[in-house]
């Protein structure tokens, strides 16, 4: 038997102290022990994406960090993405461009995605499937969800008005 | 019979943002796997690790004594099943076997076939107790191919069966006069006189195909919770393409009635055609009602891809007779479809749809339906067709080179148009074949110089029929001018968007002002599952009739308000609702009115619709072959198709896109590898490959719109055309690249290296 542990940590911007099973990775912690569902599980082993978020800024599989590693970091959850009530870029765009289909891996994507534009705010099609290429999506071929990462990288760009 | 010009639509044919989008770019939307209820125990599943196997004995003694453990079942369990047939949709299954394929009984047929299932307060507690449960086996020998299987003398996975001749695709007959072991059963599809076609032909060709294993491969894992109330009343909350479906399976497995099962579906992570049948739905009830408390279960990665349906791996043989001018006189299949461990390969459809997109006016298809050692096998969009499609398209580029006639060429020369027969015997109505090839002669891919090094394009044609069925919808008049829409389809990539544009126009107001909404079963008549391309074409056939009712009950309204004859009232397109005198109202001036003039307004409408329309498709690819390693590159791919009308351009490029991959993936990299002892080695996503952004270019869509005369918009199907054209395409690409017929997919580096090398 396993033995609980408190975890303080900040997710999305706001202090969090939670109780966790010490076998919890941080996915089973932030859906099972927070209730933050956002982050979706696909594989539990890495290799679909869908549960990415960022981990002190780097663009994580939650499913591969324990929880208790998380304990005085920051997290970034897609529940984080949007500011107040305003979708960021990327959002919008994939709304606009149909970029999801069934929308499973669109937290993952978009999470990947969000990090892609802080490291590099004018990507080309190369440096984007590079960074999306840890996100499996079985819906869309990918087609639309790069075009919508390029347009946002635009987007971003422009002079608010 | 609707004949719906080509006219200026208002919503159909825009692009509007869908209404479930925000909740799903924000992480608010709700899947299955993110319900919690109060007191939930979490389920977990103990799977075979042999392919076959005599249960000898199940002890759960250790597994009870830990603490947390609150029930283990065994098939035991259940309600007994007698031998019945289920409809399934699009594949049919026995009763006895959907249950023993969800709990097995006295053996377990696959690997990872169920065997036990237990609840648990923690779901780190619940894995613990999987390895308590004690399974003594013994090992029998399993049969893993469908050679293997059909050699006689094989041992037979089921003793008592024998092969049943079929009378048409989805209708049993007879026991055979020729029982081959294992075959469940075959089907002879037949036009014109075959000898004679044969007889007349200049060229024949025959050749042999394999295909391995695929999944679905769907992001989100199956998942279910299940509460079985102290008054009997079943409630489960799930991932599904067909909640009634899901209640129909659940009352059969469970020995319930209907009314006492509420399925309510949450949003779905892909589905593909391999979320309709039961798998954990009928283990989490079964433990909620031991339990007395809701019980989630939510399958593993590697439960997904070794408990759940693949598709078939599939044997086919093909013949074809031509003139020399290319004439097609001839066309003879022999199909054998890995069933899995239980009937109901697609293989029917395989025979039904490869030689479809030509007319051909002697033809035979002979399909078996074969068990073998391996999971069930499930529907995977456009079920059965990509196999065949991949034998006959292959040998038609074959036959075009033999004939030194292009390959484009060759098929418009032997295209089926109207009044064209298919092999089942029916004729085409209304097809847009003949445009799709013109549309893919005048593409600017096909136009285009393929330059460089181990480069090839090849081409390929794809055929299904689309599905129709039952649907469900009704719609409410709000007095603010805007509808509520109530649907049964569950919408797994775009149908509220697409069903809601659709009424939006029948009411001839804007997308906007509808508000759709995916209700459960209680809530509204059956519907169908969301799959068999049907939902945009038979649930917008709902919607629009729905429509019409408002359109009727509002002129009423009107004609009432105005103290006038109903007959001098008429709502037009537009919206707007004119009486005599220049009297009118707009939609949203009726509806403020409604409450005061004798209460709301609603549409309903319960339809089967017949009408259908085919789908055909064509796509081209250019690939580079690496000549060390054998890597497929794919460099740049356009899939041509008639859609009928694209209700959502950008959801009709995504159904073509993302099949289109699916395609790639089968073509490339996606195959079950088992070992000679039928145990799964590759069950991950890291190790059963599909493809990733950086496997797959953008992909180029030609969308040909001949509308469909069966619908009021003229919609055809759009979602699983698009699969069967890539196996074909890519292979033939190889072959210009590389001078290498590939005839078993999908083409590895291993295998093909092994083609490529110079033997020594």
């Amino acid at each position: 038997m396993s033995s609980r542990i408190i975890i303080s940590t900040e997710i999305n911007g706001e202090p969090a102290e939670f109780l966790s099973d010490e076998r919890d990775s941080l996915l089973e912690a932030l859906r099972d022990r927070l209730g933050l569902m956002g982050t979706k599980e696909g594989c539990n082993n890495g290799n679909c994406g869908a549960c990415a978020v960022l981990l002190d800024g780097r663009l994580v599989n939650a499913c591969l960090v324990m929880a208790a590693e998380v304990e005085g970091s920051q997290v970034t959850t897609v529940e984080g993405l949007a500011e107040q009530d305003r979708l960021i870029p990327v959002q919008e765009t994939f709304l606009e461009r149909g970029a999801l289909q069934c929308g499973i891996c669109t937290p993952g994507f978009l999470v990947a995605a969000h990090a892609l534009l802080q490291e590099h705010p004018r990507p080309t099609e190369e440096q984007v499937r590079y960074w999306l290429a840890g996100n499996l999506c079985r819906c869309t071929g990918y087609d639309k969800i790069i075009t919508a990462v390029l347009d946002a990288a635009e987007r971003a760009d422009a002079p608010s008005g | 019979m609707v004949a719906p010009a080509k006219k200026p639509y208002r919503v159909v044919g825009s692009r509007p943002v869908r209404p479930d989008g925000t909740d799903k770019v924000t992480g608010r939307a709700n899947y299955g796997a993110d319900i919690r209820l109060p007191g939930m125990l979490y389920g977990r599943v103990l799977r075979s690790p042999h392919a076959h196997a005599r249960i000898v004995r199940i002890d759960a003694a250790k597994a009870l004594a830990l603490p947390g453990v609150k029930a283990v079942i065994t098939q035991a369990d259940f309600p007994a099943a007698e031998d019945a047939i289920t409809d399934l949709g699009e594949t049919a299954s026995n009763l006895k076997w959907l249950v023993d394929n969800v709990l097995a009984s006295d053996r377990a047929l696959y690997h990872g076939h169920a065997v036990a299932a237990l609840a648990a307060t923690d779901p780190h507690v619940a894995e613990d107790a999987l390895a308590l449960i004690e399974v003594e086996y013994e090992e029998l020998p399993p049969v893993l191919s469908v050679h293997e299987a059909m050699a006689e003398g094989a041992p037979r996975v089921h003793p008592n069966m024998h092969t049943v001749e079929m009378l048409a695709r989805f209708s049993p007959g007879p026991r055979s006069e020729h029982d081959i072991p294992n075959a469940a059963s075959h089907l002879r599809l037949e036009i014109g006189d075959l000898d004679q076609g044969f007889a007349e032909a200049e060229v024949v060709i025959e050749r042999e195909y394999e295909t391995g294993t695929a999944h679905q491969g769907y992001i989100e894992p199956h998942n279910g919770t299940a509460l079985w109330n102290e008054s009997g009343e079943l409630t489960v909350w799930l991932s599904t393409q067909g909640p009634f479906m899901m209640r129909d399976q659940l009352a059969r497995v469970l020995k319930l009635p209907v009314s006492k099962i509420r399925v309510i579906p949450m949003e779905i992570g892909g589905g593909f055609g391999g979320k309709i049948p039961v798998y954990m739905e009928p283990m989490a009830a079964v433990l909620s009602k031991k339990t007395g408390r809701p019980v989630k279960m939510i399958m593993q990665r590697d439960e997904v891809l070794f408990g759940t349906g693949p598709t078939s791996a599939t044997y086919v043989r093909v013949k074809l007779g031509a003139k020399r001018d290319g004439t097609l006189t001839a066309a003879e299949a022999y199909l054998a479809y890995e069933a899995g461990a239980y009937p109901g390969s697609p293989v029917g459809a395989g025979g039904m749809c490869m030689f479809s997109p030509y007319s051909v006016p002697n033809q035979r298809a002979d399909c078996y339906d074969v068990i073998v050692n391996k999971p069930k096998v499930s529907a995977y969009r456009a079920p059965g067709a990509p196999a065949g499609s991949f034998a006959m398209e292959s040998t038609l580029d074959e036959l075009a080179e033999q004939l030194d006639i292009d390959p484009l060429e060759l098929r418009q020369r032997n295209a089926a148009v109207d009044g064209t027969r298919r092999i089942d015997g029916a004729a085409f109505q209304s097809i847009g074949n003949e445009a799709v090839m013109r549309a893919a002669a005048e593409s600017p891919h096909w136009n285009s110089e393929l330059q460089g090094e181990n480069r090839g394009r090849g081409i390929a044609m794809g055929y299904w029929g689309n599905g129709g069925l039952e649907s469900s919808a009704y719609a409410t008049v709000n007095r603010d001018g805007t509808v509520g829409l109530v649907l049964g389809s569950v919408d797994i990539g775009g149908q509220r968007a697409a069903l809601a544009m659709q009424i939006a126009e029948t009411l001839g107001i804007d997308y906007e002002q509808v508000k759709p909404i995916v209700v459960d079963t209680d809530s509204i008549g059956f519907t169908a599952v969301t799959g068999g391309s049907r939902t945009t074409f038979a649930t917008g056939w709902a919607v629009h009739e729905a429509g019409l009712e408002i359109r009727r009950e509002l002129e009423a309204r009107a004609a009432r308000i105005w103290e006038v004859d109903a007959s001098l009232v008429h709502y037009d397109d537009d919206g707007v609702i004119r009486g005599p005198e220049d009297r009118s109202f707009t939609f949203r001036e009726i509806a403020g009115q409604l409450h005061r003039t004798g209460g709301t307004v609603q549409g309903k409408a319960d339809v089967m619709p017949e009408g259908t329309g085919p789908a055909f498709a064509c796509h081209i690819v250019d690939v580079e072959v690496d000549p060390d390693t054998a890597k497929v590159e794919v460099l740049r791919y356009t899939a041509i198709q008639d859609v009928g009308t694209a209700i959502h351009p950008d959801y009709v490029e995504g159904q073509i896109q993302g099949g289109a991959v699916q395609g790639i993936g089968m073509a490339l990299t996606e195959e079950y590898v088992y070992d000679d002892q039928g145990r799964l080695r590759n069950a991950s996503l890291l190790d059963y490959r599909m493809p990733t952004t950086l496997d797959v270019p953008q992909i180029d869509t030609i969308l040909v719109e001949e509308p469909n005369p069966g619908h009021p918009y003229g919609v055809r199907g759009v979602g699983e055309v698009p699969i069967v054209p890539p196996l074909a395409a890519v292979a033939n690409a190889i072959h210009q690249a590389t001078g290498v017929r590939t005839r078993r997919l999908p083409a590895s580096p291993r295998v093909l290296l092994e083609e490529l090398l110079p033997e020594e």
